[in-house]
């Protein structure tokens, strides 16, 4: 049966849903270990069982987070030769996407980004273009490397709980010489909403809210969504860019979008359009917007959405 | 100082795009810089401005790797101010992956590198085309430099790089020695347009063509036969079409609500 590695970077106290997703579908590909950086506290541990993995590798140094990418790419390269994985499962973040970078280059595996699914035989499933094409791709080579978006599958726990054996890989200190250094972070406060590439709910905000988010916001915030933008929103310096969902922010696929005072144009359409379903809110009736909502209300967002949430609430009790 | 800005040649985001039918890879008729490669070459230039510009011996080359058309991209590029133009074409880079695209990248940094070394390799944060994000990471591990990414605040100093890296919960400085490969995201500058006078002082300017023969890659390590991926079937994704769409009479709100119940979507 196939081997499956499982990239976990830093898990935390628990967990996060998409570490879940990973295991998931690495189960349905074959014989699943795990390599994991940073602390790893018991009830990981055996979260990691419960979901499938046979092995955990460590790293034998400990200070990994202290560089950008290069000496995690060369732990992933020790652990891929530990344990003879022929796939590589990686979450689809800026640090996953260049982590599958540079293993792929060392490993001379074909690295694929952006995947919703994984066949049995490692076709991976993708959108391109702006979620405007939908193909299928393969590694050509002996090892495959995938990142795989949030949400593509619903994680489960496996038939029966495994307790894996807890390895250790040497990475060598040639790995972190000459690489990039991170020498100071800082939080950036809490929103308390969910992630918005991970949600299931977005709400999201353009030119139309003309400086005022509050409405977008209450209505997030009612229905548990994340708070997205346009371009136009973010240019302006109305909200964080980190909210900018379209073509140079992010790419979202929740199960509800709701737009509102967004006019629609490609830029923000890159961005949202595999959406399960839209909801546009504008007051120009002629918004390109329209043309790909499933529930269009030509109004003013003002008024719609404050409805809305009072609706809500009262439905929610 | 010298940079090399890597720039490309892609479809227009603004207008309809299409894979070809023939074999997956990107039509690539109504071309243009790519617009995130726009903010790289942005960034160059205001480092080398800052240490006396061309006068002072500094260089910044705009590569392209790609098709006959990519020259419009370099073109572009020294519209804006880059000093010199590097396109690298041969019919057998077509259809190359990220891995095979970062493997003839590299030689032609190297190549460009030979006669006096290379301080900065600069990239936006995506081609607008391929969006995997892969080529900068897989060009640093080829060259073996260290990789400075999604950089939205960038300075050089004492012979290191100073960038500052956003993430969603926080924001990392990050520091590392030259040479170094550094991408930068959309919020790092506010790109300049070419003037007249730059359009004009274009003209002058060399733009070289390199083949896989003058940078020693073999055209079995590129296209699809050197690719490490294959892209095996392409299918339009099937057009949105409008729903119902209401005019507001007071209500919508509400009606709103009723179509998120009626969904499910509560």
């Amino acid at each position: 049966m196939a081997k499956v590695l499982v990239f976990i970077d830093n898990p935390g106290q628990a967990l996060k849903k998409s570490g879940l997703e990973l295991l998931t579908i690495a189960r349905a590909l074959g014989d699943t270990a795990v390599a994991v950086n940073g602390p790893l506290n018991d009830d990981v541990a055996a979260a990691l069982g419960a979901h499938g993995a046979a092995a955990i590798f460590r790293p034998s140094s400990d200070d990994l987070d202290a560089y950008l990418v290069g000496p995690k790419a060369a732990f992933l390269a020790g652990v891929v030769a530990a344990s003879g994985a022929t796939t590589v499962l990686l979450e689809n973040s800026f640090d996953g996407k260049e982590i599958a970078a540079r293993l792929g280059i060392k490993l001379g595996a074909g690295v694929i980004t952006d995947v919703v699914g994984v066949d049995p035989d490692g076709t991976a499933h993708k959108s391109v273009l702006a979620g405007s094409y939908t193909t299928t791709a393969r590694a050509t080579t002996a090892v495959s490397v995938l990142t795989v978006k949030p949400n593509s599958v619903t994680p489960e726990p496996a038939g029966a709980a495994a307790s894996p054996e807890v390895l250790t890989v040497d990475v060598p200190e040639s790995a972190s010489a000459g690489a990039a250094r991170i020498t100071g972070r800082t939080d950036k406060p809490a929103s308390g909403r969910p992630d918005l590439t991970e949600a299931r709910i977005v709400v999201a905000g353009g030119r139309g809210v003309d400086g005022d988010f509050g409405p977008v916001e209450e209505l997030a915030d009612a229905l548990g969504a994340a708070v997205g933008a346009s371009r136009a929103a973010t240019d302006a310096g109305w909200i964080g860019h980190d909210a900018q969902v379209g073509q140079t922010g992010k790419t979202v696929s929740p199960q509800l979008y709701i737009s509102a005072g967004i006019s629609g144009a490609i830029q923000q359409k890159a961005g949202m359009q595999t959406a399960k379903v839209i909801v546009a809110v504008n007051k120009d009736a002629e918004s390109p917007v329209f043309e790909i909502a499933d529930f269009g209300i030509i109004g003013d967002l003002f008024q719609v959405l404050p409805q809305a949430t009072e609706e809500i609430k009262k439905r929610k009790g | 100082m010298k940079i090399i800005v890597l720039v490309k040649h892609v479809p227009d985001a603004q207008l309809d795009r299409h894979l070809s039918a023939e074999d997956n890879t990107t039509d690539r008729a109504d071309s243009i810089l790519s617009e995130l490669d726009e903010y790289a070459l942005e960034a160059a230039l205001q480092l080398v401005e800052a240490r006396g510009g061309a006068k002072a011996g500094n260089q910044v080359i705009a590569l392209s790797m790609g098709p006959a058309g990519a020259v419009n991209a370099i073109k572009k590029s020294l519209q804006i101010g880059a000093t010199e133009g590097v396109h690298l074409r041969d019919d057998a880079l077509a259809g190359s992956d990220a891995a095979a695209t970062s493997l003839a990248l590299a030689a032609a940094v190297r190549h460009l590198g030979s006669d006096s070394p290379v301080d900065l390799v600069l990239t936006g944060m995506a081609s607008t085309d391929g969006e995997t994000s892969l080529v900068p990471a897989q060009l640093a591990e080829r060259l073996g430099l260290p990789q400075v990414t999604f950089a939205s605040e960038l300075e050089v100093d004492g012979g290191r790089v100073i960038a500052r890296r956003d993430s969603d919960t926080h924001y990392d400085t990050i520091e590392a020695p030259l040479p170094a490969v550094v991408s930068v995201t959309d919020q790092i500058n506010e790109p300049r347009f070419p003037n007249f006078k730059g359009i004009i002082a274009a003209k002058r300017k060399t733009i070289t063509t390199l083949s896989l023969a003058e940078i020693g890659v073999d055209p079995a390590q590129v296209g699809k036969a050197g690719s490490w991926t294959a892209v095996q079937t392409a299918a339009p994704r099937p057009p949105r079409t409008a729903g119902t769409i209401i005019t507001d009479e007071g209500d919508a709100g509400i009606k709103l609500v009723e179509f998120l119940a009626a969904q499910k979507l509560l």
